[in-house]
């Protein structure tokens, strides 16, 4: 059933500290929105639980990038867009910029928002992978303050996260240490285009005479979160990289993930799947491939 | 919940509508605005009938809550036109049988001059990656994509 709009309510401050204090004065009851793209789908179907809101998309602050010697950090409203069009993104973090061009097409990397792409928490969420390879930190804001966390931290559960009812995502703060590495992310999903993934794969890989010497894995989609695979990591990291090591980190791989069987695929299939795209990935890295 | 009054900008002029600030910028173009060339397909992201440029992007208008496009710039398929002529892209779609049923071809429309807008001249790929957001049940696409390059030709000159 479509919603009734009379029953729910939007405000637009252009400020933060407006928007702060209105959700934090009841706590769960004020949600915010930002593009719009996943929670206008729940509103039209009747299904959002909510009905008053706050559009962060006015404020300022929650946009743009800002790069330190040691940072990149960007506003939690960057949209899919904006992350295909900046150069720094495209030099040192282009898995995000891979994984922006394909959520969804232009109209929804237009509007749909980095923050808004966390906070929604789905565990197909194109960004996760990605940002779990770059060690991403991200900044929750409330009246209380601002604190940081790691990204591998901020998904507790199946839709269930680190934030609390008063808090929004500031900002996601990227570590320019890519120089150099090896970058990789595949999605596998049913078509290539507007399609959820099944599995998806980022790998993030410094090399140093045929060594091992920082390996990052991050999985989406398997599972009720996305997540850093950190016994595959242990078993390369330091380690000579030969068919040896790729056959115990496919073994580790597939021993390490919890897939899960739903309506896009099955827990077999997507088991097999990571196996392969860590494969296709560790034998990239190989002198002579 | 209160109505509110939202200033806003469609196909050049000025416009106010009183209306539910949740209200999709889709329904009060059609319903308050009169503007029903933009088209509902899915109303959830997936069909892009609903396409319409704000400041100049594209978005889907059915995920649009209209307060959010307060005082923004909206171009609709109705905007395309001037003096009486049809917009290169709309007189290809006419020609090239572009268009069939006519449902998906108000947000077609407003995709494809997006896209000729980054690549005039584009390939194949180009026009795949542009228009994916926007579906069409009627024509297989071959007939659109030959009216985008028909279009851009004509809107090179050549
Ligand atoms: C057609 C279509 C295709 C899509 N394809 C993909 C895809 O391929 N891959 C993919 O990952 N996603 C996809 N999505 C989902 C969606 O576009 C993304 O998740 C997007 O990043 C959501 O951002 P938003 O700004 O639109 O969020 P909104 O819909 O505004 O908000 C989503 C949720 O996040 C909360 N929120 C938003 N911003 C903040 C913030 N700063 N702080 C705290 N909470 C916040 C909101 O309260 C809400 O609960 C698709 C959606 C559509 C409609
Ligand atoms: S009606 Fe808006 S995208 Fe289908
Ligand atoms: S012409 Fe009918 S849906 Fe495209």
């Amino acid at each position: 059933m479509r919603a009734y709009v009379p029953d729910y309510d939007l405000v637009a401050p252009d400020n933060l500290s407006e928007t702060l204090r209105l959700i934090s004065r009841e706590p769960g009851v004020w949600r915010p929105i930002a593009g719009g793209t996943d929670l206008m789908v729940l509103f039209e179907a009747g299904k959002l639980p909510y009905q008053k809101l706050v559009s962060l998309a006015r404020i300022a602050d929650l946009r743009g990038f800002t790069a330190s010697e040691s940072h990149v950090t960007l506003g939690a409203l960057t949209t899919y867009t904006d992350m295909q069009r900046s150069e720094v993104m495209q030099r040192e973090f282009p898995l995000l910029v891979k994984a922006a061009s394909w959520t969804g097409a232009v109209a929804t990397q237009n509007r749909g928002t980095l923050g808004g792409n966390i906070a929604n928490a789905s565990p197909a969420a194109d960004s996760s992978p990605a940002l779990l390879v770059y060690d991403a930190e991200i900044q929750l804001l409330s009246e209380r303050g601002p604190r940081w966390m790691n990204y591998w931290e901020f998904h507790t559960g199946y839709k269930t996260t680190a934030m609390h009812l008063d808090e929004i995502i500031a900002c996601i703060s990227l570590p320019r240490t890519t120089t150099g590495c090896a970058q990789y992310l595949r999605k596998v999903g049913t078509r290539g285009a507007q399609a959820i993934s099944k599995v998806a794969l980022a790998g993030l890989a410094k090399m140093n005479a045929g060594k091992v010497e920082h390996i990052r894995l991050a999985i989406g989609s398997v599972a009720p979160v996305p997540f850093l695979c950190v016994e595959t990591e242990g078993v390369l990291t330091g380690r000579r990289l030969d068919r040896e090591a790729i056959g115990e980190a496919k073994e580790q791989i597939a021993a390490e993930i919890a897939p899960i069987d739903d309506i896009r695929s099955t827990a077999d299939y997507r088991r097999r799947v990571t196996v392969n795209l860590l494969e296709e990935f560790l034998e990239s890295l190989l002198p002579n491939p | 919940m209160g109505k509110v009054r939202i200033d806003l900008r469609v196909n050049g002029s000025a416009k106010t509508v009183d209306t539910y600030p949740m209200a999709r910028l889709l329904d009060v173009l059609r319903e308050q605005i009169g503007l029903t060339g933009t088209k509902e397909g899915c109303g959830e992201g997936e069909c892009g009938a609903c396409s319409v440029l704000v400041n100049g992007e594209l978005v889907n208008s059915c995920l649009v809550p209209v307060l959010q496009v307060a005082g923004c710039e909206i171009l609709t398929v109705e905007g395309l036109a001037e003096n009486g002529q049809l917009h290169p892209m709309q007189q290809a779609f006419a020609e090239t049988g572009g268009a069939q049923c006519g449902i998906c071809t108000p947000g077609m429309i407003l995709a494809a001059c997006v896209l000729l807008k980054r690549f005039p001249c584009p390939t194949d790929r180009q026009i795949r990656d542009g228009l994916a957001g926007n579906l069409c049940r009627c024509t297989g696409y071959q007939k659109i994509f030959d009216a985008v390059r028909e279009a851009g030709r004509a809107m090179a000159g050549t």
